[in-house]
């Protein structure tokens, strides 16, 4: 267990803004009468909301509005680990998750940034005291790990690199974007959808590609489909909006694609940041199939799918 | 590959409207007064016969669970408690429902509170998890405010969702500690019995279910729990949450098949392993508290839950932690031992003093700094740990170690006799 204790120096009082002490009612109210206690957790934080952290007579303060005998609120304070019981660094505090899925993707390279930049310890602040830092347990992001929090945001995919980026930004000022700090649509394989290829694509899908109009085009390429055009969705991979964007290209067919060079493969996939899918997922192996006018085991499932519409 | 039509999270990487005109345009929603209508134990029949098992981790029959409740309110409120405390290492399922679905989990809570009888949800979301819980509250404001919860609903039941928030305590997830960090107490679980279907949060019946679990049913109720059932086999049927971490190419998290291969899995969907699958040394296939399962069994290996307590690991909440054979296997597992013992909520002795005890020989054991004779001391104060305490998370911290000395012993040996002979102890097993 996590041995927790009371900051030595305590403030003599606490009080909470005008605001959060309405919020602190509108609160209390969501729980039956007679079980103010369930809005404990909410109270607490409200207050390192307010102060950074908790302190001791801010704890008197909660356990008053909640008609709870002081000891309980400060077990509380003292049990759940988010509640900072001393002052943290101004700027920022950062919790670096060094659990072992994060651990495997170098969080001992952030806890080394934070010892170099921030303190030699946890919880100590650095010598400005505009941040301080803590190694945290699972922070819930794990597929992008390396990650840490500061405040209400995650940043993830870290390396030592990024995350120094982040903090020369907080310590000049600078806005931060939470989130995976490469380029990678949040939880989702970074080389592209491998799912979710079929539903209606909304807004934010559209950024993951670039505009492919540039007149820039792949060897051997067409104007115009040779009569109709294959159905390229047959290839495990492509989906109905990869179709139109090799159709922009001038990709109708199957032939077209099982010709392609190994310098057409790497221009397409760079073209449309695919990241080697192509290769992977062999595209080139499966046109040549369709173009023999063979089927592939992704194909045939696709046509059963499709007829059971 | 599962198809895209038969996947439930259809916003799973937020590609498009969290809110309630997308995710009505996603079929959230769609004629709930339709479902309700056909009662509360048509609810639970097809909950059952879809074979749903619960997805945070025990993997106990959702409907099964439903049905304990009682039939009749003895004047007590019933509730229905969702566990959104996700805190299992490795796993990051939730928070994409949270985010990016949740409007999925709130109807969820409406069918499956009806079914039990409760007017009342609270859903618990873990404290870190504090966008995720914007999100979640907004939806809920939303759904207030298009007559979707509160009084005289357009599915005409009375119902409220109210979310909570934690502080950072994973015990919090173990449903008892939960529901004592509810009443605005320390998280210390409960003994058993009486189980919360007879006394739960407020001394009331209580259902507490994971948000998978939940945010599942109104599709599975829609589209018939035949269809569910369809999909993977028999007592491990469905579509899952996967969160695959660790030395792949392309970490994940991805909905697929139930039973899916290990490798499919991996290949199809993260890139491979990191160095090819050649490279692979272990995985931990569901979350920090299962044992880990070593490369020479992970070929056609089958990702649900029947197939890996055969392996005696488990599905848990199918959070797969990918080593490659870069890793410091037993330092691996030396970490989770350290999040064990600075998770155990300290209530009983065997659980808080074993969990530190364990880690410190294991760090002791990464080094080679240790006798062979520890390693069966080891072991069996695992035995001693596991079993032997309120709650599982004494088990959760006994079964990493079991896994590590039950297929990698030969390492620790070989690294107290490199130590021995004055040899670098050379971390990596290569």
């Amino acid at each position: 267990m996590a041995v927790r204790r009371l900051a030595a120096d305590q403030p003599t009082t606490f009080a909470f803004s005008a605001d959060n002490r309405a919020w602190a009612g509108r609160e209390i109210a969501k729980y039956p009468e007679g079980r103010a206690a369930s809005a404990v957790i909410a109270l607490l934080w409200r207050v390192q909301e307010q102060e950074g952290w908790v302190s001791e007579p801010a704890i008197r303060v909660v356990a008053e509005m909640l008609d709870m005998p002081r000891i309980r609120v400060l077990e509380v304070a003292t049990f759940y680990t988010m509640f900072q019981l001393q002052p943290v660094g101004r700027v920022a505090h950062v919790q670096v998750c060094g659990t072992t899925p994060c651990w495997l993707r170098g969080a001992n390279d952030l806890k080394d940034v934070c010892r170099q930049r921030i303190h030699g310890d946890q919880h100590a602040l650095s010598e400005d005291g505009r941040f301080s830092w803590e190694e945290v347990e699972c922070l819930g992001a794990c597929v992008n790990a390396p990650m840490i929090q500061i405040g209400a945001d995650t940043f993830e995919d870290l390396d030592r690199g990024s995350f120094e980026a982040i903090l020369d930004a907080l310590a000049d000022g600078r806005p931060v974007t939470p989130g995976p700090q490469t380029e990678r649509m949040r939880a989702a394989p970074a080389g592209g959808l491998t799912s979710l290829l079929e539903v209606p694509e909304a807004d934010t899908a559209t950024e993951e590609l670039p505009p492919t109009g540039s007149g820039d085009r792949p060897a051997g390429a067409l104007d115009a489909p040779r009569g109709d055009a294959d159905d390229l969705k047959k290839i495990s991979g492509v989906g109905p909006k990869l179709e139109g964007i090799l159709n922009d290209l001038g990709i109708f067919h199957y032939d077209q694609i099982a010709g392609w060079s190994p310098d057409t493969v790497a221009w397409v996939d760079e073209h449309l940041k695919f990241k080697g899918r192509i290769d992977r997922e062999d595209w080139i192996g499966q046109a040549k199939v369709l173009a023999a006018g063979g089927e592939t085991d992704f194909s045939r499932r696709a046509s059963a799918d499709s007829e059971t519409d | 590959m599962l198809s895209d039509r038969d996947r439930i999270f259809t916003n799973l990487y937020g590609q498009g409207d969290w809110g309630l005109e997308g995710a009505m345009a996603r079929g959230a929603w769609d004629d709930t007064k339709a479902l309700i209508d056909k009662g509360g134990d048509w609810i639970i029949e097809q909950m059952k016969a879809s074979g749903l098992r619960g997805r945070g981790g025990a993997g106990f029959p959702t409907g099964l669970k439903w049905s304990f409740m009682p039939k009749e309110s003895d004047g007590r409120p019933h509730y229905l408690v969702v566990n959104a405390d996700e805190s299992e290492p490795g796993t990051c399922k939730d928070r994409e429902i949270m985010r990016h679905d949740p409007h999925l989990l709130i109807e969820g809570c409406v069918v499956a509170g009806f079914a039990m009888g409760a007017h009342t949800a609270f859903i618990y979301v873990r404290g870190e998890f504090i966008r995720e819980r914007e999100n979640l509250q907004a939806a809920v404001d939303q759904a207030y405010e298009a007559g979707l919860l509160g009084k005289n609903t357009k599915y005409g039941w009375d119902f409220d969702v109210i979310v909570h928030h934690g502080a950072g305590a994973y015990i919090c997830g173990e449903e008892t500690a939960l529901l004592e960090s509810l009443e605005g107490k320390k998280g210390m679980p409960r003994m058993k019995p009486p189980f919360p279907a007879s006394v739960g949060v407020y001394g009331c019946p209580t259902t507490v279910n994971n948000v998978e679990s939940i945010a599942v049913a109104p599709t599975i109720l829609r589209r018939g729990a035949a269809w569910f059932a369809g999909l993977g086999r028999e007592n491990n049927t469905g579509t899952k949450l996967f969160c695959v971490s660790g030395h792949v190419e392309q970490p994940c998290t991805v909905e697929e098949e139930m039973g899916i291969t290990l490798r499919e899995l991996i290949d199809r969907h993260c890139g491979g392993v990191r160095g090819g699958w050649d490279n692979l040394l272990a995985v931990i296939p569901g979350g920090a508290s299962v044992p880990l399962i070593p490369a020479s069994q992970c070929n056609d290996l089958n990702m649900d839950f029947d197939s890996l307590k055969e392996l005696k690991s488990g599905l848990g909440t199918a959070a797969v932690i990918v080593m490659d054979k870069s890793t410091d296997i037993v330092r691996a597992i030396s970490r989770l031992s350290y999040f064990y013992k600075h998770e155990s909520c300290g209530q009983c002795t065997p659980c808080r003093e074993g969990t530190g005890w364990m880690w410190r020989v294991l760090e002791r054991m990464a080094d080679g700094r240790a006798e062979k004779h520890e390693i069966d001391m080891l072991l069996n104060v695992t035995y001693q740990v596991e079993g032997h305490t309120i709650c599982a998370l004494g088990d959760a911290a006994a079964w990493p170690v079991q896994g590590l000395i039950r297929h990698f012993r030969g390492e620790i040996e070989r690294r107290i006799d490199a130590r021995l002979l004055g040899e670098p102890v050379m971390e990596a097993a290569e």
